[in-house]
């Protein structure tokens, strides 16, 4: 048991002081951020990532603080979906469908209590996923050349849209518009291309101030046009009772919903929201008449909150082994990696292998902790909801200015930074999604590098790019995935839609 | 009016060096600049002589590391040029890098005389390698297939095309008389670790990195390293490789890493680094860093320092003419 070593070495790393400590941070601030609506997990860790280079931290102690942000922030998308039926994020709109009536039941505090404990079950599930997995599909990694990591690349964005996105064709923009912004800098033969013979050009553009400039300066934009200065009332939870036949009544659905997440999360492109919606309705059919779904059932609340944080840990494996990430949030960690000189893929797991294996043992804690966070204190955070944004959102400009700035010292990144928050704030408005157009930005070097690489061995023969058995794969998935979200997506979407509403009847 | 402003200098440099005879000393917080991102060499390069330096009481203050990347060390040395003249407790780390940059003229307007080389503390001598399982069974080979055809072996590096790996190759080729040097095909990657996967996996034909990169597959029997450019075998464990020297290709490539300083500033001030660097590098303390990380004796400072620089610079430029990656 190879695996076994690393991971305890991992334990060792996950466990010192002060990585504990900044897990324990992140977790609490994901679990705030998640819990605020409409901040989901991708935004939270952008917003953070300032907050982990200004505070001059080391690789592994950056990489556990915000994957305990993306975890908590899973946890967090739950509390508002349940107190004020607005979801967090989109993988925590499942979660209203009962997880309200319960709280409209003056049930909430067990409504919260039973996610957190279908969270954590999620979590660990996946997480135990991860650590069979990864390894597996790391040492398979070596049998990828050019012409498949660029086959890979092109899944990637073929299957991002996802099932679930709004408008495949505002994806492609979007992707289109990071790849072409990705072709800025010296290229890899020494042509310069749209530097304008500015030095601070000559290596592109970072991706870590597109990510900040784009998600947390627009947010800010954001909130100046609408002066939402208000807090929302505070919501009274009452005191919680919960027998351990309770637990047991919803552990099945939790572990299922741990599973199916997991499988969706790691399918690149599907993600979290798939995640919860297979994990509801798999359990509606499972429990059949004998349930009260969308009249406030714990086992509607269990289901896709177990389903959205198996899929959450589950979009780490292809991020780590192969280097595409599963999902917007792991494109985000993908860039704070790369930006850290480490390369994600096979070679992590053994040149940095106490990074990677660190950050799966603080998953495992992070997991802990957030269960503990979330029984106990979770009035706290219910609080917190009610803090008016005109204190939060300062504070979190000020983070992204300090942070940047300490990146590389130069007023130029922050003029940019600026820049691209005019730029993510317009796009928005155009609903634009932004996850793309990072994921264009990240992966658009390296499609372009490997792409190159495939036509300089084959001497310019273009069928090398579909030569092998595992490239030829890759396209084909890539094409159904591409293919697919117009003739399901809508059919899907519309069931959503469907039975969030009728639930909503059925109640009146 | 430049006699009036020599005044103003020297009453200057008497106010902000009450002490200065001819024994300098830096007062206050001694600043590394690494012109790259956290973690890579010239990162690791500052924080390992700055610390070196603390825990040697060879500065009196102590010595913080300042990122700034950007066109491949170009934005931190145009700063230097720019800004930071006569500034005496500057230390910014460079490497083969560097040098090739300046000597294709990557940093636009601007060359070696800009600023003061102060000295190197270490060399990762260029290895070239194989898969395991590779026809190609040493130096010979290789050169001989090259020979018949430039592009019958693909190379992959950790440099940029022109960088410092692809001309590695370059110039072990010339050396052994292939036609065609244009035409050896070197694919770059984002390090020699990407580099080495895909030649281990089969993808790619041979490897020309740092030995320092290579030692795990190394160890693991992946790789096999057909030689080293290197002037002698290394010591210790890889004295098994043979040098490209002994398999009549003479040939020696040494990524140093060393620093410089910025231009103006006082011989007293001058004197003082390169003494530091040169005790440092004596020093048991230094010693255990390099072999730690793989780095190799490589010890010129001062004049030597820069007069190697120059000649450095000269050659790649020559080379990168003849293979035309410059005009």
């Amino acid at each position: 048991m190879e695996t076994l070593g690393y991971l305890i070495d991992g334990f060792g790393v996950a466990l010192a002081p002060h990585n504990l400590m900044f897990a324990l941070l992140g977790a609490f601030l994901g679990t705030l951020i998640g819990a605020l609506p409409g901040l989901g997990p991708a935004n939270g860790v952008a917003i953070l990532i300032p907050l982990a280079f200004s505070l001059g931290l080391r690789p592994e102690t950056a990489l556990i603080m915000l994957t305990s942000v993306y975890a908590g922030a899973m946890y967090g998308g739950r509390i508002s979906s349940i107190l004020l039926n607005i979801p967090g994020d989109e993988p925590a709109m499942m979660t209203c469908l009962d997880g309200y009536p319960m709280a409209q039941k003056g049930k909430a505090a067990e409504a919260l209590a039973i996610s957190a404990i279908a969270s954590f079950i999620g979590s660990l599930i996946a997480t135990i996923g991860l650590i069979l997995l990864a390894p597996v599909l790391a040492d398979f990694a070596l049998t990828f050349g050019p012409a498949e990591y660029f086959a890979l690349f092109m899944l990637a964005f073929a299957t991002l849209g996802g099932i679930t996105g709004k408008n495949p064709m505002k994806t492609v923009v979007a992707a289109c518009l990071g790849l072409m912004i990705s072709t800025m800098g010296i290229d890899s033969t020494g042509v310069q291309r749209y530097t304008f013979n500015m030095l601070e050009l000559y290596e592109g553009v970072d991706f870590i101030i597109a990510i900040v400039g784009l998600f947390a300066i627009s947010e800010l934009l954001f909130f100046i046009e609408e002066r939402a200065g208000k807090g929302r009332k505070t919501i009274a939870v009452s005191k919680l009772k919960l027998s351990w036949a309770d637990i047991r009544h919803v552990l099945p659905s939790s572990l299922r919903g741990g599973v199916l997440g997991f499988i969706a999360g790691v399918l690149p492109g599907a993600g979290a929201s798939l995640g919860s919606f297979i994990s509801y309705t798999l359990e509606k059919k499972i429990v059949g008449k004998k349930g009260h779904f969308g009249d406030g059932d714990p086992r509607g609340v269990a289901a896709p909150e177990a389903g959205n944080n198996g899929a959450s840990s589950g979009a780490l494996v292809p991020m780590l082994t192969l280097g595409v990430p599963g999902s917007g949030t792991t494109a985000v960690l993908l860039a704070l990696l790369i930006s850290m000189n480490i390369t994600p893929g096979p070679l992590m797991f053994t040149q940095n292998a106490d990074i990677v294996w660190g950050v799966i043992a603080a998953l495992l804690i992070g997991n802990f902790l957030l269960l503990l966070l979330n029984i106990p204190l979770v009035g706290i955070f219910v609080r917190l909801l009610s803090v008016p944004p005109m204190y939060l959102l300062p504070v979190v400009t000020l983070v992204a200015f300090v942070g940047i700035y300490s990146i590389s010292n130069s007023t130029f990144d922050l003029y940019f930074m600026v820049a691209f928050g005019v730029a993510g704030y317009l796009l928005r408005k155009l609903e634009i999604p932004l996850v793309p157009i990072i994921l264009g930005l990240l992966l658009g070097p390296e499609m372009e590098k490997n792409l190159r690489h495939t036509l300089d061995i084959s001497n310019g023969d273009w069928s090398a790019l579909w030569d092998s058995g595992l490239a030829m794969g890759l396209w084909i998935v890539a094409l159904v995935g591409l293919v697919l979200p117009y003739i399901v997506g809508p059919i899907l979407r519309r069931r959503m839609r469907a039975a969030a509403e009728t639930e909503a009847s059925d109640r009146q | 009016m430049n006699k009036a402003l020599l005044g103003a200098a020297l009453v200057a440099s008497a106010m902000a060096f009450p002490l200065a005879a001819s024994a300098y000393e830096p007062a206050g917080k001694v600043e590394c600049l690494a012109p790259a991102d956290p973690g890579g060499g010239w990162d690791f390069t500052c924080r390992s002589v700055g610390k070196t330096l603390e825990d040697l009481d060879l500065v009196p203050g102590n010595v913080q590391t300042i990122n700034m990347p950007g066109a491949s060390g170009g934005v931190a040395f145009a700063h230097v040029v720019s800004k930071r003249a006569g500034d005496e407790k500057v230390l910014v780390a460079a490497s083969t890098a560097t040098t090739t940059r300046l000597a294709q003229g990557q940093f636009p307007g601007m060359n070696a005389d800009m600023v003061n080389w102060i000295g190197a503390l270490g060399a990762d001598y260029g290895i070239i390698a194989v898969a395991k399982d590779s026809p190609i069974k040493n130096l010979d080979d290789l050169l001989q297939a090259l020979k018949d055809q430039p592009g019958s072996v693909t190379f992959a590096g950790g440099s940029s095309k022109g960088g410092w790996d692809h001309l590695k190759v370059l110039m072990l080729a010339k050396k052994a008389g292939v036609e065609g040097l244009e035409r050896i095909k070197y694919l770059p990657f984002t390090g020699g670790g990407e580099a080495m996967t895909q030649v281990v996996g089969g993808h790619i034909g041979a490897f020309s990195g740092d030995i320092s990169e290579a030692q795990g597959f190394m160890e693991s029997g992946d790789l096999r390293v057909l030689a080293v450019l290197a002037d002698e075998r290394l010591p210790g464990e890889l004295s098994d490789v043979p040098t490209a020297k002994e398999q009549g290709v003479d040939v020696t490539g040494a990524n140093w890493r060393g620093f410089y300083m910025p231009a103006d500033i006082s011989d007293e001030a001058k004197q003082y680094w390169v003494d530091a660097l040169d005790q440092l590098y004596a020093s048991d303390e230094w010693q255990n860093v390099m072999k730690q990380n793989g780095l190799i004796p490589f010890d010129v400072q001062g004049d030597e320092f820069r007069q190697f620089v120059v000649d450095q610079i000269a050659d790649i430029e020559t080379l990168s003419k003849e293979v035309g990656i410059i005009q």
